[in-house]
């Protein structure tokens, strides 16, 4: 079996079912990893002060 | 949740493995006698319909041992679930009607099974909204686990509308007492792309899960900074 990428004359709601799928996906992605990712260097900001606090 | 850090890379690999693989299939799949080439969108609109519903499932399962058990790890992922699980609803009604435009003529009707999914999206929305507006943190939790809870009666509305009430909506296909309708060379594209959305919200959710305990110690850290202040 080939793949098949003739959707006629269809093309129109497959390739946009296709495409917001894989854009609201990727969104949710990166949204997660940044919002991970920043809450992770919040905290070491904090806990970095917090030490240099404890030190002084 | 530690024993989730190094598993979190190697499930958003597995996604992307499953989600290729998938996607692959569903396009070497061939045309549908009936349908034409629309039948692959059921690979995009099937999984995150099933996901909407499972989602909302853990949402539901989380509030309780929220409510009950009043355990934070529990409040942190019915809160983590919400929004990926608004998202597959979004995606399951959005889909559901590209396919519908071109198969029943309409972009959507109110029928039982999609209107029962369309209240499914406004619990995940309500359940949202409810905890953006309540400023005490604790309060917030406890009346969103209420509404989470209370949505759960949706879900075998959702499940049996199409056994319940006469649909245009077709009836299951996947999930019946006398095995998948499907057959196989639609049938494996789907349950591959079901796999990859599955492993994908595990992946987001245990994210959003070591997010939110995180934001948490960050509030913990503010507070106890601007008592010492």
């Amino acid at each position: 079996m080939m793949i098949d990428l003739d959707m006629s004359p269809y093309a129109a709601f497959v390739w946009a079912a296709w495409a917001i799928s894989a854009a609201v996906l990727a969104g949710l992605c990166l949204r997660a990893l940044a919002a991970s990712r920043r809450w992770r260097h919040t905290l070491s900001a904090l806990e970095a002060d917090r030490a240099a606090g404890d030190e002084a | 949740m530690r024993f989730t850090a190094p598993l979190t890379p190697w499930l958003w690999s597995l996604a992307l493995c499953l989600l290729v693989a998938g996607a692959t299939a569903a396009f070497m799949a061939p045309e549908d006698y009936q349908q034409g080439d629309t039948v692959r969108i059921m690979f995009v609109h099937v999984p995150a319909a099933s996901l909407g519903l499972a989602i909302y499932a853990a949402l539901g399962i989380s509030s309780f041992f929220s409510l009950v058990f009043r355990h934070p790890l529990a409040d942190a992922a019915a809160r983590a679930a919400a929004l990926p699980g608004a998202a597959y609803t979004a995606l399951a009604l959005v889909t559901g009607s590209l396919w519908g435009q071109p198969m029943w003529g309409t972009w959507w009707v109110w029928d039982a099974r999609l209107t029962s999914v369309l209240v499914l999206f406004f619990f995940y929305l309500g359940y949202m909204a409810l905890r953006a507006s309540i400023d005490d943190e604790q309060k917030a939790a406890r009346a969103a686990a209420v509404l989470g809870l209370v949505g759960l009666i949706n879900l075998p509305i959702v499940r049996f509308s199409v056994d319940w009430w006469n649909t245009l909506h077709q009836p299951a296909s996947l999930l019946r007492a006398d095995g998948p309708s499907l057959s196989a060379v639609y049938l494996w594209p789907l349950l591959i792309m079901m796999a990859a959305y599955g492993v994908l919200f595990l992946a987001l959710w245990l994210t959003a899960i070591r997010t939110e305990v995180i934001r948490r110690r960050v509030v913990t850290l503010r507070a106890r900074r601007a008592l010492e202040a």
